[in-house]
């Protein structure tokens, strides 16, 4: 499980070189991303960012706002072009070529639908600039239609339909052309909670049958968890950490990847004893904690220990004889936010830290939990705790 | 290469016309109207001894510009007559821009608070009269303040008045038609900046404890002060030069500007004292022309 | 921007106050077009005595076809023109000499139209053009494509720019980005520019009476000499037949605007 922490570190690197990739890939990536510099004025919006994206694969783009995802999706489109580096499809260099002249699409965030033209003749339009045969386009187009679930419409004008109406019509005018990778940008930003998810899973299974290839752009975590196989997190024009979903919350290659994604109590400190398979840390706000030691070998300096809320135990004792109970500190609460599902404490440590500690709500007629100013003890185990270098 | 640039490239072809076109009829023109002011007065026909003419090549030219001659300026200088009307018209600008601001903007700002729907046709109807000839409504007026005309009538009827009063061919006649017809520009900036405006800002204003007169002046008002900059600045400078409206409703005994052009190139056929007339009229209108086109330009970039 | 019940007596006093000032003057004229009575200001009735009388005058009827010619010329010049400098100045970035361009575009809104005139005829003298429909027609498209060039350029800024590079996205190079998808969506502010060009146009005094030759009036120079010479019943007539052909585009604009602001935009008429 140990492929891809490519990190955006070295720009001096030539290719992307996957630290820990243990089994190669079995095909060459359909997009290689090399260096890509660019820059507006002095501000380095992507800043020499390297990435390979596998054939077939859902990749979501995340970062905050102003992180140079979208300059790198609209590169990719070729709205704009890079002042260094190359971007190859399918290993031919599109980097300064037009957007009108690259096999890929785009899905725009406000959908932009041309107002003027009705539904099929919006998912028609690049069809008719491809110079397709007009029964061939007639067919495609119906064909479409029939994918999103669109019937019926093909007569509307854009400001004839709801919301998600428009964001389907929109997603079937970038499939049509059979892109060779759909590019996404905040597709879901400006439908509600609800229409959101269900089209998330609509996108997935769609992806899933069509096989193509598919790169989103989000800021919404919970989103490019939801829909993507693999995740960039992008800060400051850098790629921090390209993961699975999964890795990328429980094992954070970074301070501020652990607390971009998810929320996690940060401790700092310095390594004090090395164990076969530990590593013993003196914080100076929660005394010394017992962290597993990481795949990555730790250096000398700073660390932190990094635990998410939901690993943390709370209880009014110490376990007793508990011997996964290394990592225990005392403290008192000081504020808790039933969340529904789950409830939050914040407890103040004796060594002046506030932990954050989830606790699932399991039982409906369950007591009130932990009043405040309430002295209690909370726990983890080492294989909770993640070591952080950067 | 950036998005903005892909499109710039045919864009910057689409100027070459345009630009060809204003430079030929709108920039080339000025020069020669900077020409003709150093020239002299003939009686000829056209009525100027050229001051040099091309084909002559470039001996002619050297020529040409030992005799260009500020003739046409000191006279304007010397003579009373020009000064005054440059003052009278300044004068006359400033004047009429102040009133164009006190009746357009009470008129504006009910407009942006007509409710959404509203707004547009009253936005309408204040440009529709625009659209209507300049010198139609100027003829309009003509028709209700002459002698016998409507208003007099209307006064003497109500018994306001004994005599009929004289109001054609007076300042307030003229005042009267330049605010008639200049009032549409001063209320579509200032309605548009009013517009623009947060209702959340007065709103909050309110909450604040603020009087609603303390609303308008303190939060309001300075707040459009950009719609007045540019209300003001599309009246001023096309008052300033403006002979319909003198010509027809006030009198003869001072004259603007324009008027003084037009007798001079019309009636006195001294084209290069017009010329020169002209070419200080524009170096009056210099600053507030460089002003107003800055505003233009920002107020472009903040709708991009 | 605020709610109805924010309409003070004020608001609504001055609203009403200054829509009358606007209007009853031409309503006035309008109505006095149909006076039967030769003296201006006594009504003897309704009739359409001026109308004929303006349809028996050979040199009016002249100068308004003049008019109309030259209305149409130039606007339709304007309009191409125009819409092209419109096109250059909001999607071409930083060219060679765009702020001398914008500037030639804005100056001529506002400057002294004695200025216009007066250089416009000293170089067509110096070109030694002969005057009359030709010079006063680039005399008003010189004008006029400034306005044109205004009105479609607000237009194509507040134009979603997304929507063009989604053009391009799906095949269009961006001349064919510009034919198919921003050309219909600015289509009414490009009529409207038609429109607005074609009446200032057939109103203009100052720029055609500089430019035009001997026997090559334009209709509101005939009006103007003769309303110098005092209010004439005739004029009112004239007048009152302009203002309905305005009327008339000023519907056609606003029905254009209105198919701009069904597509979802706001549509400012001006």
């Amino acid at each position: 499980m140990a492929d891809d922490i490519a990190t955006s570190e070295p720009a001096a690197e030539p290719a992307p070189s996957p630290q820990g990739e243990q089994r190669p890939d079995p095909q060459p990536p359909v997009l290689r991303i090399e260096n890509v510099v660019k820059t507006f004025g002095s501000f380095r919006a992507v800043d020499g960012l390297s990435l390979d994206i596998r054939a077939g694969e859902f990749f979501a783009l995340l970062g905050p706002s102003g992180c140079g995802k979208t300059t790198l999706l609209r590169m990719l489109a070729g709205f704009e072009a890079p002042d260094e580096g190359r971007i190859l499809l399918s290993g031919e260099d599109i980097a300064q070529m037009l957007p009108h002249q690259r096999p890929v699409n785009m899905m725009f965030q406000n959908y932009a639908l041309f107002p003027h033209l009705n539904v099929r003749d919006n998912i028609a339009f690049g069809l008719r600039r491809a110079g397709m045969p007009r029964a061939e386009i007639a067919t495609r187009v119906a064909e479409m239609v029939a994918l999103v679930r669109l019937e019926g419409l093909e007569k509307r004008k854009p400001d004839q339909l709801s919301g998600g109406q428009k964001q389907r019509v929109a997603l079937a005018r970038s499939l049509a052309r059979r892109p060779q990778v759909l590019l996404l940008d905040e597709p879901m930003a400006a439908l509600d909670k609800k229409l959101r998810e269900t089209t998330q899973a609509e996108l997935m299974e769609l992806q899933r049958r069509l096989g193509m290839t598919f790169i989103i752009v989000t800021h919404d975590q919970e989103e490019a968890m939801t829909v993507a196989t693999r995740i960039g997190v992008m800060n400051a024009g850098r790629l921090e950490q390209v993961a699975v979903p999964r890795r990328l919350y429980e094992e954070p290659a970074s301070r501020w990847v652990a607390e971009f994604v998810g929320d996690i109590n940060l401790f700092e400190g310095e390594v004090t004893a090395r164990e076969p398979l530990r590593l013993r840390v003196a914080t100076a706000t929660a005394g010394e904690l017992v962290a597993a030691q990481p795949v990555a070998a730790i250096g000398e300096g700073r660390v932190a220990v990094a635990i998410r809320p939901e690993k943390i135990r709370l209880a009014l004792r110490r376990p007793a004889g508990d011997a996964a109970a290394i990592n225990c500190v005392e403290g008192a609460i000081t504020d808790a936010s039933y969340l529904g599902g789950k409830t939050v404490y914040k407890v103040r440590l004796d060594g002046g830290a506030v932990l954050h500690a989830a606790q699932a709500n399991t039982a409906r007629l369950d007591a009130d939990g932990y009043g405040l100013n309430q002295r209690i003890v909370a726990w983890f185990t080492p294989d909770d705790c993640v070591v952080l270098e950067r | 290469m950036s998005a903005r640039r892909i499109f710039s490239r045919p864009a910057r072809f689409a100027a070459i016309a345009p630009y060809v076109w204003m430079v030929l009829f709108f920039l080339v023109p000025f020069a020669f109207v900077a020409k003709i002011s150093l020239s002299q007065t003939a009686i000829a026909q056209p009525p100027y001894t050229p001051v040099f003419s091309l084909a002559e090549g470039w001996s002619s030219l050297s020529e040409a510009f030992a005799a260009l001659s500020l003739d046409n300026f000191r006279l304007l200088l010397s003579d009373d007559l020009y000064l005054a009307s440059y003052l009278r018209s300044v004068i006359v600008a400033l004047t009429s821009t102040a009133i164009l601001l006190l009746i357009g903007y009470p008129i504006a700002y009910g407009m942006a608070r007509l409710p959404k729907r509203w707004q547009g046709i009253a936005m309408m109807l204040v440009i529709i009269p625009f659209w209507t000839s300049f010198l139609i409504r100027i003829y309009a007026w003509v028709n209700i303040l002459q002698h016998d005309g409507l208003l007099n009538q209307i006064l003497l009827a109500l018994h306001l008045v004994s005599t009929p009063v004289v109001w054609l061919s007076t300042d307030s006649a003229m005042y009267v038609g330049i605010v008639y017809s200049y009032l549409p520009f001063m209320i579509l900036p200032l309605f548009a900046t009013l517009t623009k405006l947060e209702p959340a800002l007065e709103e909050a204003a309110a909450d604040l404890g603020a009087t609603p007169r303390e609303i308008f002046w303190l939060v309001t008002f300075p707040l459009s002060l950009p719609g007045v900059g540019a209300g003001a600045l599309l009246c001023f400078i096309p008052i300033v030069g403006e002979f319909v409206i003198p010509d027809l409703l006030a009198g003869s005994k001072s004259l603007m500007i324009g008027q003084t052009l037009w007798l001079e190139f019309f009636t006195n056929k001294d084209w290069p004292v017009a010329s020169s007339i002209a070419v200080v009229l524009l170096a009056v209108l210099l600053l507030p022309l460089l002003l107003y086109d800055r505003l233009q330009r920002r107020q472009l970039e903040e709708s991009r | 921007m605020p709610k109805p019940s924010r309409l003070s007596r004020f608001n609504v006093a001055s609203l009403s106050l200054g829509l009358a000032f606007l209007y009853l003057p031409i309503l006035i004229l309008v109505i006095y077009s149909f006076n039967a009575s030769r003296l201006v200001t006594v009504w003897g009735g309704w009739s359409m005595r001026w109308y004929h009388e303006f349809f028996n005058d050979r040199a009016m009827i002249d100068a308004a076809w003049m008019s109309l010619r030259v209305g149409a010329t130039s606007a339709t010049v304007a309009t191409v023109l125009g819409t092209l400098a419109a096109v250059a100045l909001s999607r071409g970035q930083g060219f060679r000499g765009r702020m001398l361009f914008s500037g030639m575009l804005y100056a001529p809104l506002v400057m002294p139209e004695v200025i216009t005139g007066l250089s416009l005829l000293l170089l067509f003298v110096a070109l030694d053009a002969e005057r009359g429909f030709w010079t006063v027609t680039i005399a008003h498209t010189t004008l006029t494509m400034c306005f044109v060039a205004v009105v479609v350029q607000s237009r194509l800024v507040s134009l979603d720019r997304s929507l063009e590079e989604a053009a391009m996205d799906l095949g269009c190079d961006p001349l064919r980005a510009f034919v198919m998808v921003t050309l219909p969506l600015i289509a009414p502010a490009v009529v409207a520019g038609w429109l607005l060009a074609f009446t200032l146009s057939l109103d203009d005094l100052v720029i055609a009476s500089f430019t035009t030759g001997p026997g090559s009036a334009t209709l509101p120079i005939r009006i103007y000499s003769e309303v110098r010479l005092g209010v004439k019943p005739e004029i009112n007539a004239i007048c009152t037949l302009v203002i309905g052909l305005i009327a008339v585009v000023i519907v056609i604009a606003s029905l254009a605007s209105k198919l701009s602001s069904d597509r979802g935009e706001s549509a400012a008429p001006l």
